[in-house]
């Protein structure tokens, strides 16, 4: 009796956890998944977030190629990051540069960093998340005013300046605010 | 009678001003700086280099006040990402200068990006005594 319990307790909990899982293991996997994730795998290494958050929005990795976080986040790179010193010791820059190879676009079954994967497939690595082909696309049809112009945001790179869901790794169009903007919509 | 009190209140305030915030991730970064050539530290010299305008490499004039700002007591914001820096100031955040590790990785960030260059273990000193008193 009590080894029947067990096994159907196993049964369940196999059958309600194996969809996730299935979901980032493979391609079919995550293409018959209804569990098939959206967007972009939130920020969930405590490192990265206090590191990358520091001095700005810490980026989920899934927002560029791998390519491109090996060229960011070496100890040459970091020296003169964007004009800044973001400099880290030995230990914790391994660690992040680990966490974003592991997550990065084209690793991850996020739909939108799927896309990503796919924009930056064929060309050099970009070094700016704002020169993503498929972001700026998305971007494109928004004025000049509400970006730039807009002492709010100021500039794309501001992700959450906007993008209200960014922690969760979201950005679609239903979560966006623009500052000043308030009748905004797409 | 009233005198003395008055004086050992005086003494007490300065007592706690120069040593109330010391932690010990100071005690071992003044050590530190000591061993590598720096014979004491003076907080009145690192209030001047704080607030002291350098030409950085991307030309711009900057001091460490152009990002945490002229009142170390409140939050100061990153000159080119806008992003909020908490205070400076122990006795406005604690957390302020009790982990080793960070005070030496900030030191080096910045010091290069205010001034273009790392700073001296007689510099670094002397802006903790000037921070520990705030």
């Amino acid at each position: 009796m009590q080894n029947r319990f067990k096994a159907a307790m196993l049964a369940a909990g196999l059958l309600t956890s194996s969809g996730a899982v299935l979901a980032e293991e493979t391609f079919t996997g995550w293409w018959i998944s209804p569990w098939r994730h959206k967007e972009v795998k939130p920020v969930d290494n405590k490192t990265w977030k206090e590191e990358c958050g520091s001095c700005h929005m810490a980026y989920p990795p899934g927002l560029l190629p791998s390519k491109s976080w090996e060229k960011l986040l070496n100890e040459k790179a970091l020296g003169d990051h964007f004009g800044d010193d973001a400099s880290l010791d030995e230990e914790t820059l391994k660690e992040i540069r680990d966490y974003a190879l592991a997550n990065a676009a084209d690793k991850s079954w996020y739909k939108r960093s799927r896309k990503i994967a796919m924009a930056t497939e064929q060309v050099e690595a970009p070094l700016r998340i704002t020169e993503v082909r498929y972001i700026k696309r998305k971007h494109h049809e928004i004025p000049e005013k509400m970006i730039k112009g807009n002492k709010d945001v100021k500039s794309l790179s501001f992700c959450n300046a906007c993008h209200t869901k960014v922690e969760e790794g979201t950005f679609d169009n239903d979560t966006v605010r623009i500052p000043n903007y308030p009748d905004w919509k797409d | 009678m009233k005198k003395t009190y008055t004086l050992m209140a005086v003494i007490g305030a300065l007592f706690m001003a120069s040593n109330a915030w010391a932690t010990p991730a100071t005690d071992g970064l003044f050590a530190r700086y000591k061993s590598q050539g720096a014979p004491g530290f003076d907080a009145e010299r690192g209030k001047k280099n704080w607030t002291k305008r350098v030409k950085s490499e991307g030309g711009e004039m900057m001091s460490c006040t152009t990002c945490h700002g002229d009142d170390l007591t409140k939050p100061g914001k990153h000159n080119k990402t806008s992003k909020v820096i908490q205070p400076m100031a122990p006795s406005a955040n604690p957390e302020r200068l009790t982990d080793a590790k960070k005070v030496e990785k900030w030191f080096k960030r910045n010091c290069n990006d205010a001034w273009g260059r790392e700073c001296t273990a007689q510099e670094k000193g002397d802006f903790l005594k000037f921070l520990l008193a705030k």
